[in-house]
C-alpha cells in the first residue's frame, strides 16, 4: 500500500477525510509508493483510521441538555432551602454553565484524545533534560493503597505513623544520595526547591548579617528558573560566560565574584551533558569568597551513587523526584522539588519535617529559624512515595547500575548520531548531550525544528529544541537507562534516514498526524484562551 | 537490575561503539577525589512482591479516611471521586506523557488542558484561567506577584486573617524579600468587618486576598470587599472552594479580579497534602501577567482547529529573570481530573454536591450544638464547614474523637492562639446520616 497526491479518487469523498489533516493531502492507494515516505510512517497512517470524529469535539460542544454521569444520592438529612441557610446575595441563581455529558461520551472523549499524545508508555521520549524513563506501573498500584491516597494531611502524627516513617525514611535517603545533612521534602517541583533554597540562603546571610550580600550568579546555559527563583527570592542575578567547551568560564566566574556574590547555581552536569571537571576549583572559589554553592539537580540521573553533590561542595541542590527517580510527569506535572541542604543552613529550612523519637514519628514545626512555608501541607507526598518505591526496588546496586546505564546508553546514542549531526562539544557525555543542526541548516535548510517534526511521523517524540541557549540550532537528547539498544539503534537509523530526506518535505512534517505545524503567531496575537459559545 | 534492558553483550557492543573500555571510563570527567567509591547507604533492593509487602506494612499503620471518619477539612477533602476520573487518568498517554511542547504529539492533553481553562472560568465566572498551578497555597503567593507586577507602584498587600493561616505563612515566605508589606486584618468575629477592612485599605494597597468561603468554614462580605477595592484601586483577590460554585456565586459575579484555590476537592485523593492543583482565573485584561502555562487555540497548516501552549513570552524559560514567575511545572494530571470530574458532575451534579455538603454541615452542626457546653464559636454564614467551641482542650476531645473512630476536626489553638477551645468541622456530600449521628454519639461522649 503507498500513497499518492490528491486526485479524484474515491477515498476523497470518504467521511474519513476530514479525521485527519494529512488525509487532505494524501490519499490512500494500493497500487504506488511515494518515496519519501517510510514503511513505519504507513503503518501511523493507517492507525489514524480507528480515531474517532469525536475526539476532536470540545467537551462544551458535545454537551446536550438533560445529560449527567455522574449522580448524587438523596440527601439523607432534613433538607431546608439553601437561601434560608445562605444569605440571599451570596446564593447564585444557576450553576456554572458546565457541560451536560453522559459517561459514554465523556469515556470515549477522553480515551480518543488520548490517542492524540505520545507518552513514554507508546513511544520512545528523548526529551533532554526531562528524564523520560520508565514509570513503574507497581508505583501506581501502592501509590493508591487507601492507606496511603486517603490521608488527611492534617491527622494526628498518631494516626498517620507508616506515612511519616516513609518520609523519614525518604528525607534521610535523599540526604545520603547528596552527600548533604539536611532535607526539607516540602517544595512541589524543582523551581518550587530553587526559590525555597534561595530563600533559605537569604535567611542564612540575613541571620550572619552579611546584608551585602544579594548577587547570585548563573551560568548562562542555566535552564530559566533558576534567575527566575532568583529574582522572586530578592537577589539580583549576574550571568556566567560558558567556554567553547561548553563548561563554565573561570576567567569570567572568578571576574564577577566579590563580596556581594551570595549564592553561584550551578547545574552539574551542566543542560550539555558535561560534568564540570573543575567543579572543585569553582566551589573553592565561591567558598573562599564567602558564598554558597547551589547545584541544580536536575540532572542527578547522570550521577547518583557515583559522586555526591555534598562532596564536590555544594551546599544546596534541589532534586525532581519526578525525574531522577520517575514520578509519571503527567503531560506536565506534577512534580516534586525537595531540597537538600549543609548542616548550618538546616535551622532555615521550611517547616514541618519528620522527626523520629524512639520508634515514634512526628512533624516538627518547631524551628524558630525557619523561613516559613512555600506551600500547604506536606510536600507532593504522592510523587515522593512513588519515588521512595524506586528507590527500595533499586537499592544501592541498583541506582548505581541506572546512574551508569543512562550514561552508557547516552553516549551510545551520541555515537551513533555524531555522523549524521554535529555534536559540538565533543565524543563524550554524561545522561544527555546536546547535537546542533546548523551546519545542516545551512547546507540544506534543515532545521533543529524540522528534524523534531520530522521524527513524530516516525513514532518518536523529539528531543528537547532550541535549549541550551548556548547551542545554536540545539537537540537535546537525553535517552534515559531504560532504553533498549534496539530502540536507539532505530532512532538513529531514523535520523540518519531524515536528514537525507528534502528540506521542502521536512518544512512541512510532520505528515502523519492528525495536526501539523499549528500557528503559534496567531495563537499570540490573537490569543483564544476558552471555549465560548 | 529492574527496569535496565541491557544484557552483558549489549553492553560490550555499545562501549565498542563508543570506544571506550568499560563504564567507568565514562565517568572519567568526575574528579577522581569526588567519586564516590562505595556503596550509597540505602536499604537493599526489594522484588515487586516484597515492595508490595512493604508498602502495605506501612499502609496498615495509618488510619486512612476508609479507617476513621473524615471530618477533616482546611483545604483538603474527603470528597467524592467518581470512577471515571481514575479511568481517564491513569490511562498511560496522558500520565506517562511530559509537557506538550510538541503540540502535534500532544493534541490529546493540549485539548484537555483548553477544556480545562474552560471549564474554570465557568465555574469562577472570570475569563481567563491558566492550565493551573502547584496547590492552594503557592496559588495566593503568585497571585500577589501577579498583583504586585500590575500595580507596580504600590506597596501594601492586605489580606484577612481568616484565610488559610499555611497560605498566609507561605505568603509571607514568598514576600520576604521583595520590599512588600503584608496588613493582616484582624477577623475575631470570624470574618471580615468590613469597616475594620476599610481601615486599613488605602492608595497603597495593590490587593486585598479574602477566602470564602474562610478558613473557618464562614461566609465573607465579598459584595462590601469588591466595592472597597474598586474605590481603592486594590485588585480583589479570591480564594476560593470550587465546590462551593456550584451554590454561592462565582468570583466573577461579586467582583474578584483573580480568583484563587486549593483543587483537591475536584477530584484528586488527600494523599497527604498532595500533590494537589493550584487554580488560578483573572479578567482579561491581565491575561499576560497571570503566571504559569496557557493554552491556546489556533489553526495548523491545514486550516485545522488545533491547541498549543501560548504567551510563552511571560514564562521563565524565555523571560529568565523578568518571568513573571518561576513555575515551570504545572499539575497537568490533576487538571485532566479536575475536567473529568467537572464534567462528570455536570451543572446540576455540581449544585446537588454543594447542596448536600451544605444541607450535612448544618444538620451537624445542630446535632453537635445540642450538646451541652458546645456551641457556634462564630455567628456567621457557612458552607460545608463550621467552628465550634468545646468545653476543654480541643487536641483532648479529637484524641478520644478518633479513638472511637473519627477523624474529628481540626483544633484551632495551632494557629491562632485565642481559639484554643475551638474545632473546625467539614462535612462533605460523602458522609451519611448514620455517620453524623455516630459523630454526634461520640463527640458528646468525649466532651
Amino acid at each position: 500500500m503507498g500513497l499518492w497526491r490528491r486526485s479524484g479518487h474515491p477515498f476523497s469523498r470518504s467521511p474519513l477525510a476530514s479525521a485527519s489533516g494529512w488525509f487532505t493531502e494524501y490519499l490512500l492507494s494500493t497500487d504506488g509508493i511515494v518515496p519519501a515516505l517510510a514503511e513505519g510512517e504507513r503503518l501511523n497512517r493507517i492507525g489514524i483510521f480507528m480515531i474517532s470524529n469525536q475526539s476532536t469535539d470540545l467537551l462544551f460542544e458535545m454537551s446536550h441538555s438533560g445529560r449527567r454521569c455522574h449522580l448524587t444520592p438523596a440527601c439523607d438529612v432534613p433538607m431546608r432551602e439553601a437561601k434560608s441557610l445562605l444569605p440571599a446575595d451570596a446564593v447564585a441563581d444557576a450553576p456554572p454553565a458546565l457541560p451536560e455529558i453522559g459517561e459514554i461520551d465523556l469515556i470515549r472523549h477522553y480515551m480518543n484524545l488520548s490517542k492524540r499524545n505520545m507518552s513514554i508508555d507508546t513511544n520512545f521520549y528523548p526529551l533532554g533534560s526531562c528524564t523520560m524513563k520508565y514509570n513503574p506501573k507497581r508505583h501506581e498500584r501502592l501509590s493508591n493503597l487507601p492507606g496511603m491516597a486517603n490521608l488527611h494531611p492534617l491527622q494526628s502524627d498518631e494516626s498517620c505513623q507508616g506515612m511519616l516513617a516513609m518520609l523519614w525514611s525518604m528525607q534521610n535517603i535523599l540526604g545520603e544520595i547528596a552527600g548533604l545533612e539536611a532535607v526539607s521534602l516540602q517544595p512541589a517541583a524543582g523551581a518550587h526547591g530553587e526559590l525555597a533554597a534561595l530563600l533559605v540562603a537569604e535567611a542564612y546571610f540575613r541571620d550572619r548579617k552579611e546584608h551585602a550580600r544579594k548577587r547570585v550568579l548563573i551560568p548562562d546555559s542555566a535552564h530559566g528558573t533558576n534567575p527566575a527563583s532568583a529574582a522572586i527570592a530578592g537577589f539580583d542575578t549576574v550571568s556566567i560566560k560558558s567556554g567553547t567547551n561548553g563548561l563554565v568560564d573561570l576567567a569570567d566566574l572568578k571576574s564577577k565574584i566579590d563580596d556581594r556574590t551570595a549564592v553561584f547555581m550551578i547545574t552539574n552536569p551542566n543542560t550539555i551533558g558535561l560534568f564540570e571537571s573543575q567543579i572543585g576549583e569553582i566551589t573553592k572559589m565561591i567558598h573562599d569568597a564567602g558564598g554558597l554553592v547551589y547545584l541544580d539537580g536536575a540532572n542527578m540521573n547522570a550521577i547518583v551513587g557515583v559522586t555526591r553533590p555534598g562532596d564536590f561542595g555544594a551546599d544546596m541542590m534541589h532534586y525532581n523526584v519526578h525525574k531522577t527517580f520517575t514520578g509519571p510527569h503527567g503531560a506536565g506535572g506534577p512534580g516534586s522539588g525537595p531540597i537538600a541542604v549543609r548542616g548550618m543552613l538546616a535551622p532555615y529550612l521550611p517547616t514541618p519535617n519528620v522527626v523520629k523519637d524512639g520508634e515514634t514519628y512526628r512533624l516538627d514545626y518547631n524551628q524558630p529559624k525557619t523561613i516559613g512555608r512555600v506551600r500547604s501541607f506536606f510536600g507532593n507526598v504522592g510523587i515522593l512515595l512513588r519515588g521512595y518505591c524506586y528507590i527500595r526496588t533499586l537499592g544501592p546496586k541498583g541506582l548505581r547500575s541506572m546512574t551508569e546505564n543512562a550514561v552508557l546508553n547516552a553516549n551510545y546514542l551520541l555515537a551513533l548520531v555524531k555522523d549524521t549531526l554535529d555534536v559540538p562539544h565533543g565524543d563524550r557525555c554524561m545522561h544527555e548531550f546536546v547535537a546542533s543542526a546548523s551546519k545542516l541548516k545551512r547546507a540544506k535548510r534543515i532545521s533543529a525544528m524540522e528534524i523534531a517534526k520530522r521524527l513524530l511521523d516516525f513514532g518518536y517524540h523529539a528531543p528537547t529544541v532550541y535549549f541550551p541557549l548556548v547551542v545554536p540550532e540545539a537537540l537535546m537528547i537525553e535517552p534515559t537507562e531504560t532504553e533498549s539498544k534496539e530502540t536507539l539503534d532505530a532512532f538513529a537509523a531514523t535520523l540518519l534516514k531524515i536528514v537525507a530526506e528534502d528540506a521542502e518535505f521536512l518544512q512541512k512534517a510532520p505528515h502523519t498526524l492528525s495536526i501539523s505545524r499549528p500557528n503559534d503567531a496567531k495563537a499570540f496575537k490573537e490569543p483564544v484562551l476558552r471555549w465560548k459559545a | 537490575m529492574p527496569y535496565i534492558l541491557n544484557t552483558e553483550a549489549d553492553r560490550k557492543a555499545m562501549l565498542e561503539k563508543i570506544g571506550a573500555a568499560s563504564v567507568s571510563e565514562l565517568f572519567t570527567t568526575i574528579p577522581q577525589p569526588f567519586q564516590l567509591n562505595r556503596a550509597l547507604n540505602v536499604p537493599e533492593s526489594l522484588c515487586e512482591m516484597e515492595l508490595q509487602q512493604h508498602i502495605i506494612e506501612l499502609a496498615r499503620r495509618n488510619a486512612s479516611a476508609d479507617d476513621a471518619v473524615c471530618f477533616l477539612g482546611g483545604g483538603s477533602y474527603d470528597h467524592f471521586i467518581p470512577s471515571v476520573v481514575d479511568v481517564v487518568a491513569s490511562r498511560s498517554e496522558f500520565y506517562t506523557a511530559y509537557t506538550p511542547y510538541q503540540a502535534e504529539a500532544s493534541q490529546g492533553s493540549l485539548q484537555a488542558f483548553f477544556e480545562y481553562q474552560t471549564l474554570i472560568a465557568q465555574i469562577t465566572g472570570l475569563d481567563v484561567s491558566n492550565a493551573s498551578l502547584y496547590e492552594g497555597g503557592s496559588a495566593v503567593a503568585e497571585s500577589v506577584l501577579m498583583a504586585i507586577s500590575i500595580n507596580l507602584d504600590r506597596s501594601k498587600v492586605v489580606i484577612a486573617e481568616s484565610v488559610h493561616p499555611e497560605y498566609r505563612l507561605t505568603l509571607s515566605t514568598y514576600l520576604a524579600n521583595l520590599n512588600k508589606q503584608i496588613v493582616t486584618v484582624p477577623t475575631p468575629g470570624g470574618a471580615i468587618d468590613p469597616a475594620e477592612l476599610a481601615k486599613v485599605v488605602d492608595d497603597q494597597t495593590l490587593c486585598v486576598i479574602v477566602q470564602h468561603p474562610n478558613f473557618f468554614g464562614n461566609l465573607e462580605a465579598v459584595d462590601a470587599v469588591s466595592s472597597l477595592c474598586k474605590a481603592k484601586g486594590a485588585l480583589f483577590v479570591s480564594s476560593i472552594d470550587a465546590i462551593s460554585l456550584g451554590i454561592l456565586k462565582r468570583p466573577g459575579q461579586y467582583g474578584a479580579d483573580i480568583a484563587v484555590g486549593e483543587g483537591q476537592c475536584l477530584g484528586t485523593a488527600m494523599q497527604f497534602g498532595g500533590p494537589y492543583l493550584g487554580l488560578m482565573a483573572c479578567r482579561d485584561e491581565f491575561v499576560r501577567k497571570i503566571p504559569g502555562r496557557i493554552v491556546g487555540q489556533t489553526t495548523d497548516r491545514n486550516g485545522k482547529r488545533c491547541w498549543v501552549l501560548t504567551l510563552q513570552t511571560r514564562e521563565q524559560h524565555i523571560r529568565r529573570e523578568k518571568a513573571t514567575s518561576n513555575i515551570c511545572t504545572n499539575q497537568g494530571l490533576f487538571a485532566l481530573r479536575a475536567s473529568v470530574y467537572l464534567a462528570a458532575l455536570g451543572p446540576q451534579g455540581l449544585r446537588e454536591t454543594a447542596n448536600l455538603c451544605l444541607q450535612k454541615a448544618h444538620y451537624l452542626a445542630d446535632e453537635l450544638c445540642k450538646i451541652p457546653g458546645v456551641s457556634l464559636k462564630f455567628k456567621q454564614p457557612f458552607f460545608k464547614e463550621f467552628t465550634v467551641q468545646v468545653p476543654g482542650d480541643a487536641p483532648a476531645l479529637l484524641a478520644k474523637l478518633l479513638k472511637a473512630g473519627y477523624h474529628g476536626g481540626l483544633a484551632l489553638g495551632r494557629w491562632y492562639a485565642t481559639l484554643g477551645n475551638c474545632v473546625t468541622i467539614a462535612v462533605t456530600e460523602k458522609r451519611t446520616r448514620a455517620e453524623l449521628d455516630g459523630f454526634v454519639a461520640a463527640f458528646r461522649a468525649s466532651v
